[in-house]
Formats: structure tokens, sequence, C-alpha cells
């Protein structure tokens, strides 16, 4: 089954950090990426740029709207995310627990819904 | 037991092996529940009847395979066929004559998951392995039967859709794992132990399948002590239901109780089972709690509570769980081992935590410990709030008397 692992954090915290813990948080995601890699399982992986960079459309009675910033203001904000395929949940949960995010803010474990079937 | 009641219990047990072994794979616990509604319901009518049949799970069976073709037959069109085709390939290919893989833990593993939410685990166990409807289980934990359903077809959604894998946690995770399905087992013990007066025969038959959840997961995983325990609590207390009322229906406590009333059979059981899980030197709730259950049933038949053994074993359940209610126990024991004023001042101490103001026992023993210190008139005002704190009747007439042994004199 195929999992998003979304990564929830406040990005004051990482923008907080000395040039030296930055860069060790940094290595902390390579190394991550490198072992879904070598497991197998990766199926793709990106950092997002800040939420106040995002611009949301929406339709409304035929009209677009297009709205400055993400569709709702939180202090944690999606920093990036991992797709992986794995068995079941549980080794979703564990791959999720070793992500440096889950150690940081946290990591929201989805399911991705299978359209090949419809 | 009755034969009616062997016959329900024989259809409930196969029915439990069977719904786990055809989710086994598909992770959909509903479609294996929809594909032997009808068998089921057809084992509930027929085998108290006309008696169990050799083969229950092949019964099932070939009774599910024909309502699955009646029903292909009938009407089903599409995506609906192509789903009842698949569980019919499914019920063709399911081993029969006894040989059918037990796969019951895996399914208790997978409704207890910490993805499931903590309030449908219990009830989910109860209609997946158990085969209950959600309007018995609702009635059993006190909810509106709407939002059961709701709360089950959500679990099983999730269990499907979430891909929470039917399986027995990895040994790192086994022991956390374990304990939330031993405490979904236990809530469904516990919830039919509140109507103690027995009044309700569902909650009853429900007190009993609680136990037969707990020996399934202690036969299966014998090498895990805190399922050990859990079992062993429950049959202590299981074997005492009959002395907990007179005849008058009256409560009557555990420092009252006849042990000529007890059931022997289920205590020695609970004996060698503590005795077992000790063996293993890996402490935990359960066992405390049937330790405790221990200590008083040989006090009450030697005449005398080793009140050291309870306390400190009141000490350590406090130290693991953190519990207020094991807290108010300790302090209970502390006035057996150093007088009702230390069991008092440690009752004083846990006054601050909300859970217990609105908690019966906690007051109930406040007004006895303050009776005992000769302080009657608080004792008298603490027994009213314990008596406006109960519902049943038979409690509350015991506190009743309590209260006024402290009244004005």
């Amino acid at each position: 089954m195929e999992y998003m692992l979304l990564i929830h954090a406040d990005p004051a915290g990482f923008a907080a950090l000395s040039e030296a813990d930055a860069a060790a948080a940094m290595a902390a995601y390579t190394a991550y990426t490198e072992a879904l890699v070598k497991a197998g399982i990766n199926r793709g992986s990106n950092r997002l740029q800040p939420a106040d960079m995002s611009t949301t459309v929406r339709v409304r009675g035929g009209k677009t709207e297009v709205l400055d910033g993400p569709f709702i203001e939180t202090r944690e904000q999606l920093g990036g995310y991992f797709l992986i395929d794995v068995p079941d949940l549980d080794a979703a949960l564990s791959w999720a627990a070793r992500c440096p995010g889950a150690s940081h803010g946290s990591v929201e474990v989805r399911p991705i819904w299978d359209m090949s079937g419809q | 037991m009755t034969p009616a009641t062997a016959a329900e219990q024989a259809a409930r047990r196969s029915y439990g092996r069977l719904v786990a072994y055809l989710s086994a794979r598909s992770r959909d616990v509903a479609g294996a529940q929809d594909a032997l509604a009808d068998a089921f319901e057809a084992a509930l009518t027929r085998w108290p009847r006309d008696g169990i049949p050799a083969n229950p799970d092949a019964w099932l069976l070939t009774v599910a395979r024909r309502k699955t073709l009646d029903a292909l037959r009938e009407r089903r069109r599409g995506e609906e066929a192509a789903a009842w085709l698949e569980w019919l390939a499914a019920l063709e290919t399911a081993p029969e004559a006894h040989a059918l893989p037990d796969r019951r833990l895996e399914l208790m593993f997978a409704c207890a998951h910490p993805a499931i939410d903590a309030a449908a685990r219990a009830p989910l166990m109860l209609q997946a392995v158990l085969g209950f409807d959600a309007a018995t289980i609702a009635a059993a934990f006190l909810v509106a039967p709407a939002t059961m359903s709701q709360r089950l077809v959500r679990a099983k959604a999730k269990i499907r859709q979430a891909g929470i894998g039917l399986q027995v946690p990895a040994r790192s995770e086994l022991a956390e794992r374990l304990g939330a399905v031993l405490s979904a087992i236990y809530a469904v013990y516990a919830d039919a132990w509140t109507d103690a007066a027995g009044t309700d025969p569902r909650r009853r038959n429900l007190a009993e399948e609680a136990i037969w959840l707990a020996r399934l997961v202690a036969s299966l995983l014998p090498q895990e002590p805190e399922a050990l325990g859990l079992l062993a609590q429950m049959l202590y207390s299981h074997a005492r239901r009959a002395a907990r009322r007179d005849a008058d229906g009256v409560y009557v406590p555990l420092t009252e109780q006849d042990p000529a009333l007890w059931e022997g059979r289920l205590i020695a059981e609970a004996e060698g089972l503590l005795h077992l899980a000790s063996s293993h030197h890996r402490i935990g709730r359960y066992q405390l709690e049937a330790a405790l259950q221990s200590a008083h049933v040989h006090g009450r038949r030697s005449g005398s509570v080793d009140w050291q053994a309870v306390e400190n074993l009141y000490a350590a359940l406090c130290e693991l769980t953190g519990s207020p209610v094991a807290a108010l126990n300790h302090a209970v024991a502390l006035s057996r081992t150093a007088g009702a004023e230390a069991g008092l001042a440690r009752l004083d101490a846990l006054a601050a935590h909300a859970q217990l103001d609105d908690y019966q026992p906690y007051w109930a023993a406040r007004a006895e410990l303050l009776g005992q210190c000769g302080c009657l008139v608080e004792a008298g005002t603490a027994c009213e709030r314990a008596i406006s704190l109960e519902s049943d009747e038979a409690v509350r007439a015991f506190l009743r008397r309590r209260a006024a042994a402290w009244g004005p004199q």
C-alpha cells in the first residue's frame, strides 16, 4: 500500500537553528531518504516552500478565487512529504517514527486512495 | 449451561474463526461479516433448536456459500456482483473439517490497534470476534445504537482503508500492543460488571464472553504474564459473583462475603494462573490486581487479611499506573497498617484529583475513615455524597446503613 508521510512542523523552529544544527537537521533528512531508497519503498519526496509562499485556489459559483496563503493558518504547517510503498500501516508507522520530522514536528500518515479499480 | 446457550456460543466461536480467517488477507472485516451474516443468523436460530452440527465451521461455510450464490443470482450487478464473487471464491477455498487456521488473535490485535479510536476497540472486538450486534453492544456500553453503529462502521473502514494488518505485532511492540488488547477485553468485563445485580442477561452474557476472550489470548500467548494476569483477575472476580448479593439483593462487600458461596474451581484456576504468571518475573498491572484479589480471598478464608501485603501491592500499582483509583485503595490499605489518620492524610492528598470528586468509592472510603477518626458529622456528609453518586440501589442501601451508624447519636 502507498502512504503519504506528511511532515507538519513549525518553520520558525528550523529558522532559529544555528548553522551547524541546521546542517545536522538536513543531514538527518538526507540519511532518512537514503534509508527509504535502500529499502526500495521510496516513491517520491519533496521539501515544500513555507506556507506563506502558497496560494490557494477555489472555484465558487463558476468564479475562480485566488487567495494569498494557505487554506488554514496554523503554527505548524505542511513542510514536506515522503510517498512510500509498504505492506501495511504498521510498516508505514514505523517509517514515520524514523522520519526526522517526527522528532521536531509531527508526521501524518495518510493512505493513498487506490484509484486503480475505479 | 443450557443447550441453547451452548449452541449460541458454538455459533459465536465459529463465526469469529471465520470472520478472522476471511478478513485476514483482505482486511475487509465488514465484507467478511456481510458474507457470513445470513449463515450466522441461521445458526443462531437453528443450532439451539436442532443441536450443534458436528463441524460448525463447515456448516457455516456451506450455508454462507449458498446464501452468497443466492445473492448473486437474485439481483447483484456490476461492482456489487464483483465483490460477492470475490467473497464466494474466498468461501469456496476456505479449508474445512477443523483445518481452519485460527486468526482470531490477529483480528483482536487489529481491533485494538492504536490507530483505532479507543472507544471503538472493545465494541469492535465484540462484533468481529463474537458476532454481537450493534444494538446489544450499544446497550452494554450505554451508547445510543446509531452512535455505536457509526463507530463500528468507521473502525472497520479504518482497518481496511488505512491498511491495518491482521497480525501479531513484532516482539518489540508486543507488550504495548497487547496492553491495548487486554484493556479492551477488560472493558467488556468491567462494563458487564456494572450490572452486578445481573438483572440484564445481555450483560451477564458479556462477562462470560470477556472471560472467554481472555482465555483465548492467554492460551495463544502463554508466555505473556499480563495475559495470564488479566484472566486470573477476571476469574477471581467472577468466582465471587454469587456472594456479592444476599438473599434480599442487598450488596455484600468482600470483607463480609461468605466464602462458601464462591466458586472454588475458578479461584483455584486463578491461583494457578497467577503463580504461572509470576514465574516470568515481569510484573504488570493485571498481575498486581490479581494478586490483590488473591490476598483478599485468602484473608476472607483464613479470617485475617495480610494488610501489609495488600498495602505493598497497592503501592506498586500506584507506582506503575499513576491511577488515582489505585491511590485511593492504597489509602484504605494504609489505614489498616498505619491507622485511620494515616489513611485519611493520604486521601486528603488525593482530594485535588477531579476524577475522584465524582467517584462514589472515594467518598465512601472517606466516610469510613472519618468515622473511624471520630469525625462523625463529616463522615455523615461524605456518606451522603457517596449515596448521591451511586445509581445501584443495592449499594445505596448499603451506604445508607453505614450513614445511619455515623448519624446523630
